[in-house]
């Protein structure tokens, strides 16, 4: 059975990234069977720090329409039923714009001729790998948003799609509570929400804390940085009764360290320490609840 | 104010910027984190509802349980217990009304939903424009062009020729709304090898859009190198290289006080602020 752990924080840049590194590399030492899975499609960064040797690719393609112009009548109806204005029948032609499609396979569906049909359109690739780390290997996966696309979560559901059954499934999310945070989320077991004790830390916790529970998906939270600013995500993790799995205090030589893409439990035995401590409370959590 | 990786201190240098060019509104434009009212503590002028689309609803009465909604839906909104009508979870639905189109007994309620509020506010900066998404609603790339907009009019009735907008992580859906057609798009990036690859896709977005960039590096003492990568990255794609912003405890300090970094200190990193600043607006006067 897999474990499916997933990394989020409303705010960006409060250490998702490194610690589900952290997280995935530490299992893998400990020679658990272990993925690694970017969700932030729009910003990838684990492999900047598992150098994953990648073995398989794949383009992630969307459905947009495509109209047969001869069986088309201009009836207009496509334009009528499409709620995000990517298919309009024109005086002329019936012109598609298939950036804006969501992919529903709504005009297909309503068009009464039948002159609709479904084409891929590709919208970012999705890669699959192994790493090393001292004592071990565990999988990667992640996906890579083409420039220029707005959606992510196609590529993100493919991402999640292609990640192999393992013991535990460590899931990178991407910043913020809008849908591609979401779709990363789905079906997660356990969410850690990293956050960092500030003011804007605080308000983006709550805002993500809002989401996961709207979802009835069990959470604790990760202080990162602690030290640095108030007390307040303290307290008010302790009036929400909201587990606080680890304070981890800011370290300028980690911070250096993180910056030219060191995996922190490797370069650091305090980090591979707050890890395995973390690691640990997750795991015996999971037990507890399925007993 | 984009910065491609999430977390480079974007709010604090936008916060800095919009005291330092007083003639301007400021836009809250990162909708599903807005951090702004934090600093400014906004006096709400007026409010005005935003809906981003419609979204299903099983109207259990003339639901027959045929189940063709959930086949159709590809967002796998719907649930369904035993025989019970299904239900859609809203969180979910992604607003597209095929269900609708697919129900046979005209029994799936598809209506404007209500997925946040714009504000117009007074600060001691300023005016300033903000938003608010309703728990679990997206469409944020919507909500930033009318953030945007209300912006923009705001600006034009007080004569202001002046518009800071604060935008919010990633290249996706959000941040191409916030950046399409800006005269200037400054890029705050981090020193580390994930902010040189994340800048690397913000610069060939902004590139896509036509629109030009300029950068800076924020706690550039973290990393000299990266600092050095990050400057080439942007003499090569031609983009102004703006400055360096260091390491400094007391931005920190400023935001748990509730202040601009510029207001509650002077040297360090709140001078090498107003750095980056004369030098971007040095940019957009050069524009006319």
């Amino acid at each position: 059975m897999t474990i499916k752990l997933a990394l989020a924080s409303g705010k960006g840049g409060t250490g998702k990234t490194t610690l589900a590194t952290g997280l995935a590399a530490v299992a893998a030492m400990r020679g658990l069977d272990a993925v690694y899975v970017d969700c932030d499609v729009e910003e990838p960064n684990g492999h900047l720090f598992l150098h994953p040797e990648m073995e398989h690719s794949r383009e992630v393609q969307v459905p947009v329409p495509r109209v047969d112009e001869e069986a088309c009548t201009l009836c207009g109806r496509c334009g009528e039923v499409c709620q995000f204005g990517a298919i309009t029948a024109l005086p002329n032609t019936v012109a598609t714009f298939p950036e804006l499609c969501h992919g529903c396979g709504g005009c297909t569906m309503a068009c009464p001729e039948g002159a609709i049909t479904e084409v891929g359109r590709a919208v970012g690739t999705v890669e699959h790998g192994r790493a090393e780390v001292p004592g071990g290997s565990l999988s990667f996966v992640h996906g890579v948003l083409n420039v220029g696309e707005a959606m992510a979560p196609p590529v993100i559901d493919a991402v999640l799609e292609e990640a192999p059954p393992s013991q535990l499934m460590v899931v990178d999310s991407p910043p913020g509570t809008a849908c591609p945070m979401i779709a990363a989320l789905r079906g997660s077991d356990y969410v850690v929400l990293v956050t960092e004790p500030t003011p804007f830390g605080l308000s983006d916790l709550k805002l993500a804390a809002e989401t996961v529970e709207q979802m009835r998906l069990p959470f604790g939270t990760v202080i990162n940085r602690a030290g640095m600013g108030d007390d307040s995500v303290d307290r008010w993790c302790e009036e929400r009764g909201i587990e606080v799995l680890a304070r981890i205090p800011f370290r300028r030589r980690l911070a250096e360290a993180y910056s030219r893409g060191e995996l922190l439990p490797a370069a650091s035995p305090e980090m591979r320490g707050w890890m395995d401590r973390m690691l640990d409370g997750i795991l015996a959590r999971r037990e507890g609840a399925a007993r | 104010m984009v910065s491609g990786k999430g977390g480079t201190g974007k709010t604090s240098l936008a916060a800095s910027i919009s005291v330092l060019a007083p003639d301007s509104v400021l836009a809250d434009c990162d909708v599903d984190a807005a951090d702004l009212y934090l600093v400014f503590d906004p006096r709400r002028l007026d409010s005005e509802e935003f809906s981003g689309g419609s979204k299903a609803a099983v109207i259990p009465d003339l639901c027959t349980g045929c189940g063709r909604c959930v086949e159709v839906c590809r967002f796998d909104a719907f649930t369904r217990q035993g025989s019970e009508p299904p239900v859609v979870d809203q969180t979910f639905c992604e607003g597209c009304g095929v269900c609708r189109l697919a129900c046979p007994a005209d029994a799936i309620d598809f209506s404007p939903s209500l997925d946040g509020w714009v504000y117009r506010s007074a600060t001691r900066r300023g005016p300033m424009v903000h938003a608010e998404l309703a728990l679990g609603r997206e469409n944020s790339g919507k909500l930033v062009s009318l953030v945007r907009k209300r912006a923009a009019q705001w600006a034009g009735r007080k004569e202001l020729d002046l518009v800071v907008i604060d935008g919010s992580p990633g290249i996706g859906c959000p941040v191409i709304a916030s950046l399409t057609g800006v005269d200037l798009a400054l890029m705050l990036a981090e020193p580390s090898v994930s902010g040189v690859h994340d800048l690397q896709r913000l610069l060939s977005l902004s590139s896509r859009l036509g629109v030009e960039s300029a950068v800076a590096v924020n706690r550039w003492d973290i990393s000299p190198e990266m600092t050095g990568r990050i400057e080439d990255m942007a003499r090569e794609t031609g983009a102004e290289f703006l400055g360096r912003i260091r390491y400094d405890d007391r931005v920190t300090e400023a935001i748990v006080a509730r202040k601009a970094p510029v207001e509650h200190f002077g040297e360090g990193a709140a001078e090498d602020m107003r750095q980056v600043w004369r030098r971007a607006e040095s940019l957009l006067r050069r524009q006319g």
